[in-house]
């Protein structure tokens, strides 16, 4: 299985999730520079955390108009699998790929803390291993992670079991303590937490290799 | 505007706008030059000749440090300092200080000073890897001080955050000294493949000068001479002398710098950073390390503002920009690197025999002097020196607490700026980016590994300034050693040492006095523990209306550790555990939290620091913990040993069980040489065995948050939830 590790000006966390496919689940893995047209040959997209452009305008307004990006959106429309970890949840957000946005922090201030998050949804390509509910620790890193929708939206995102993370506590003021969703099809994930840097105990906790390996475990079964 | 002739500028004394003095300009006329400067000329000379580029007052005292030892490949006079750590791969590192415009502008001089002290390290072709910073302010009582703070964490965070480096360590204290005059330091560490090391040079005659980076505008002009003044009521708003700083400029350069040295080395023959003096003070170090001779044409500067003069050019510090030499050969090569990152890469010059340095602009000759007449004709002075009346006169006061209440005292104690928890502000910074923190803030220093190894490094940014303040000798000596205390409490060994020595006006004789005596301490304990001082920064003329803040040296250590495994933090781990006191405790009351809380001020001499019995103390726990007998391990400081139980126990909300023959006021006495260790019960004849002399049985760790106290005086039972609290509230409550 080969995975994208999709790479703007900016992106910082671009390393952490290389390392966490390569070394966490010892599968192939590639950077893809945000200049190139062409996905082909990839099973899956990664697009990293950091700031892209410097999030200078707004949180991914600007690299949604990279060259990669038409290609990332075929990507997601045919039904393979993308997955957006913080400044790559607001570039997926930014391309409507998914529903909501993400805005300041209520506190306004930028935070960094390992937190406790509830797997909403284990029926995911993204979540199959973990158990129903299963509280996990995760660190978050962002000043720009409050998720916001409509009241509809949200009506929507219950019924459709697309909410798969929550807080336990929400630290940013994010509506219905939302850390995650994903779209109705199930391919696509935006997350604010950053599992790529909770795969193994030395670093304070390892519960986010269960969701890269979740990633494999669906892939293999569907081949 | 035109700009004045050099017979206007010797008439008018304009040169002393600039910092130089009468004689350092007769200097320049009639040694050096044999004629009168240029307006272009006298400003090359004031910034390279001001304390902040040559080190003219601070030299003498700094030849004082030691900075040899087995490991040290690269010391002093490079961008940034390199240790050897075996394997082909060495630690880079370098503190700097940005006190001076983060007064004026907070949030840009914080961030333009994190991108500052980046930037030295990646141009030694080292990667960074981790951000450290000391920051000292006035008491936080007033809006203007909470202001000032907030936009200087929030400066830190955006930089450090966006570029993508965590920032795994250091401290923020609070003085009435630093309110007008606040002080921020800052740390960056990177790992170095010994292969890719590149020196700031720039040599052999027709190499080429290339600029890469963001455009020279005109901020920060004078920047370095500015920070070689002292503020006061009316000079206290020169923001032009600030800089503004973009992170993702940087992240894109840092990239391409550390890219270009690992995969193309024989591209580049010399980088540097254009810091402080921007241009000129780049290029004329780059050329004087190599005594070679440069040209420059300005017209190729890449300008983000129109009409700029040689003057404002050469002397802007304009952030993001870098200094490459490069064979003309790999000029195309070089050039296009840098364009598919996106960054301006230009030819503004090139390397000549004839050792002048020699600028061009608008097709006239505008600067034509020696290279090295800018970076080693610089007068060095050999200031006066006097001990000030405060030393003799308060040298026998010995000041004891007297504990109404031991609960009270323990729990306001905790609430103390100076002591309590100060995740508020770190929690703001990202620590975990890149996914190779292994101890984050909070804990004695913050430990980061290397990847593909089993070896990590601990960091840590200690002061304190109240110490040196009282005796600046034993001050310096004690600063080091908190320092290596917490290095070694996290499992490491140290190896050697950055530092920002922040201080008042030189010229003032008590201010020379207390840098003289303050390095003499720092040097005496680096050479006891053998970590080298391998870079570093002066900062002085920390003044506000002729008040001088406490002397003020800062330590960043660092220290290496063999195997992941050995990583040691201070909190408590479980239930059962037995806690030990290494060190004897003595009435170390002067210059303490417990005297600033009891007295509101400090005063009072030092009782001398045995270095051998530190030292000891130190390779004590460092054979504990290689042996794999420690559980948990704190340095004893500010607070002493009730703050450092409290510490440990807060993590894992544990509490404890002690008894000890010290008096209720001794549990805040601030004896150095220290450390509080926990055991596993099975380890307990091991640890005592090897630890063998001036260890106490204290007690052992609870399952109920209770603090149980027996001391000489009394028992109390002390609730560990309220303390928390305490001192995990007392910042935010403060803020508001």
């Amino acid at each position: 299985m080969k995975f994208a590790v999709v790479n703007f000006p900016g992106s910082n966390c671009d390393m952490d999730l290389y390392y966490a496919i390569k070394d966490g689940i010892k599968e192939e893995v590639e950077l893809v520079d945000y200049r190139k047209t062409s996905l082909a040959g990839f099973d899956g997209v990664l697009i990293p955390g950091g700031f892209s452009y410097g999030d200078y305008l707004r949180s991914g307004a600007i690299a949604v108009h990279a060259p990669i990006i038409s290609e990332i959106v075929r990507f997601a429309n045919e039904g393979k699998f993308v997955l957006g970890i913080c400044n790559g949840f607001q570039i997926l957000t930014e391309l409507h790929l998914l529903p909501g946005a993400l805005i300041q922090n209520e506190k306004s201030r930028f935070i960094c803390e390992t937190v406790t998050l509830q797997v909403m949804n284990n029926q995911t390509i993204f979540t199959n291993r973990y158990t129903e509910n299963e509280k996990i620790r995760i660190p978050v890193a962002h000043g720009e992670g409050r998720y916001y929708c409509d009241e509809q939206t949200l009506e929507e995102l219950k019924a459709n079991d697309q909410i798969v993370f929550r807080y336990d506590e929400n630290i940013n003021g994010s509506v219905d303590q939302i850390a995650g969703v994903m779209n109705r099809q199930g391919n696509v994930l935006g997350m604010m937490p950053h599992p790529e840097r909770a795969l193994e105990d030395i670093v304070g906790s390892s519960d986010g290799l269960k969701l890269f390996q979740s990633i494999i475990n669906q892939v293999r079964v569907n081949n | 505007m035109t700009e004045p002739t050099a017979k206007q500028i010797q008439d008018s004394k304009l040169y002393q706008q600039w910092g130089l003095s009468d004689s350092e300009y007769k200097l320049i006329c009639e040694k050096i030059l044999h004629r009168l400067p240029n307006y272009t000329e006298t400003g090359l000379y004031s910034v390279m000749w001001s304390e902040h580029c040559s080190y003219k007052n601070s030299k003498k005292v700094l030849r004082k440090m030691p900075n040899k030892s087995d490991r040290v490949l690269a010391g002093p006079g490079e961008d940034a300092g390199i240790l050897d750590i075996g394997d082909g791969q060495a630690v880079v590192f370098k503190a700097e200080s940005h006190n001076h415009p983060s007064a004026v502008e907070p949030y840009q001089g914080a961030a333009t000073g994190v991108g500052g002290i980046i930037r030295d390290i990646f141009s030694m072709g080292a990667q960074p890897f981790a951000l450290l910073n000391s920051l000292k302010f006035g008491p936080l009582k007033d809006g203007q001080t909470k202001h000032l703070v907030n936009e200087v964490v929030a400066g830190i965070g955006g930089y450090g955050n966006c570029i993508g480096l965590p920032t795994v360590g250091g401290e923020i204290s609070f003085e009435n000294c630093y309110e007008n005059n606040p002080l921020v330091n800052a740390m960056c560490v990177g790992l170095l493949n010994k292969t890719d090391f590149k020196h700031g040079t720039a040599s052999g005659k027709g190499n080429l000068i290339v600029y890469v980076g963001a455009k020279t505008g005109r901020d920060g002009i004078h920047g370095a001479t500015f920070a070689s003044d002292e503020f006061t009521d009316t000079k206290n708003k020169q923001r032009s002398a600030v800089q503004v700083g973009n992170p993702f400029i940087e992240k894109l350069l840092m990239d391409a710098c550390v890219e270009i040295i690992e995969k193309h080395p024989n591209w580049i023959l010399g980088i540097q950073d254009m810091g402080a003096a921007g241009l000129v003070s780049s290029t004329a170090e780059m050329a004087s390390k190599a005594d070679s001779g440069l040209i420059l044409n300005l017209d190729n500067v890449p300008q983000r503002e129109t009409e700029m003069s040689a003057y404002e050019m050469m002397l802007s510090e304009s952030q993001e920009r870098m200094v490459l030499c490069v064979k003309p050969q790999f000029k195309d090569n070089v050039l296009a690197f840098f364009k598919n990152f996106e960054l301006d890469a230009v030819v503004i010059g090139q390397v000549t025999g004839d050792k002048q340095y020699k600028i061009y602009h608008r097709d006239e000759l505008v600067t034509d002097i020696p290279v090295r007449s800018l970076t080693e004709d610089v007068p060095e002075y050999d200031r006066p020196e006097v001990e000030p009346k405060r030393i003799a006169q308060d040298r026998d006061y010995h000041f004891v607490p007297k504990i109404d209440s031991l609960i009270d005292t323990w729990q306001a104690l905790l609430k103390q700026p100076n002591i309590a928890s100060k995740k508020h502000f770190y929690q703001t910074y990202d620590s975990q980016v890149k996914a190779d923190t292994l101890v984050q803030p909070g804990s004695d220093a913050g430990v980061t590994r290397i990847r593909g190894t089993k070896k990590a490094i601990a960091m840590t940014n200690d002061s304190n300034s109240k110490y040196v303040y009282l005796d600046p000798y034993v001050g310096g000596q004690i600063t080091v050693m908190e320092a290596a205390r917490n290095i070694v409490a996290s499992g490491a060994e140290p190896i050697g040492v950055t530092d920002c020595l922040n201080y008042g006006n030189p010229e003032n004789p008590e201010v020379f006095w207390e840098l003289d005596k303050s390095v003499e301490g720092i040097a005496s304990a680096c050479e006891k523990i053998n970590t080298p001082v391998i870079s570093g920064n002066v900062s002085l003329y920390n003044e506000y209306n002729d008040e001088a803040i406490y002397p003020s040296p800062m330590i960043g250590m660092v220290g290496l550790i063999d195997d992941v495994k050995k990583v040691t933090t201070i909190a408590f781990k479980e239930a059962g555990d037995l806690i030990y006191l290494l060190g004897n405790t003595f009435n170390d009351f002067n210059g303490s939290e417990i005297q600033l809380q009891q007295t509101g001020s400090i005063k009072g001499g030092l009782r001398p620091l045995d270095l051998n019995e530190e030292r000891l103390h130190q390779d004590l726990i460092r054979q504990a913990i290689n042996q794999g007998l420690v559980a948990s391990c704190h340095d004893l400081s500010e607070g002493g040993l009730a703050v450092a139980l409290s510490e440990s126990a807060f993590d894992k909300q544990l509490g404890f069980e002690i008894e000890t023959d010290l008096t209720s006021a001794q549990m805040f006495s601030e004896t150095q040489s220290r450390f509080l260790v926990t055991v596993k019960p099975e380890d307990k004849t091991n640890f005592e065995n090897l630890v063998l002399r001036d260890f106490q049985y204290l007690g052992q760790v609870t399952e109920d948050s209770t603090f149980k106290v027996t001391t000489k005086d009394e028992t109390v039972s002390i609730n560990g939830k309220e303390a928390s609290n305490n001192w995990k509230e007392a910042i935010a409550c403060l803020m508001k």
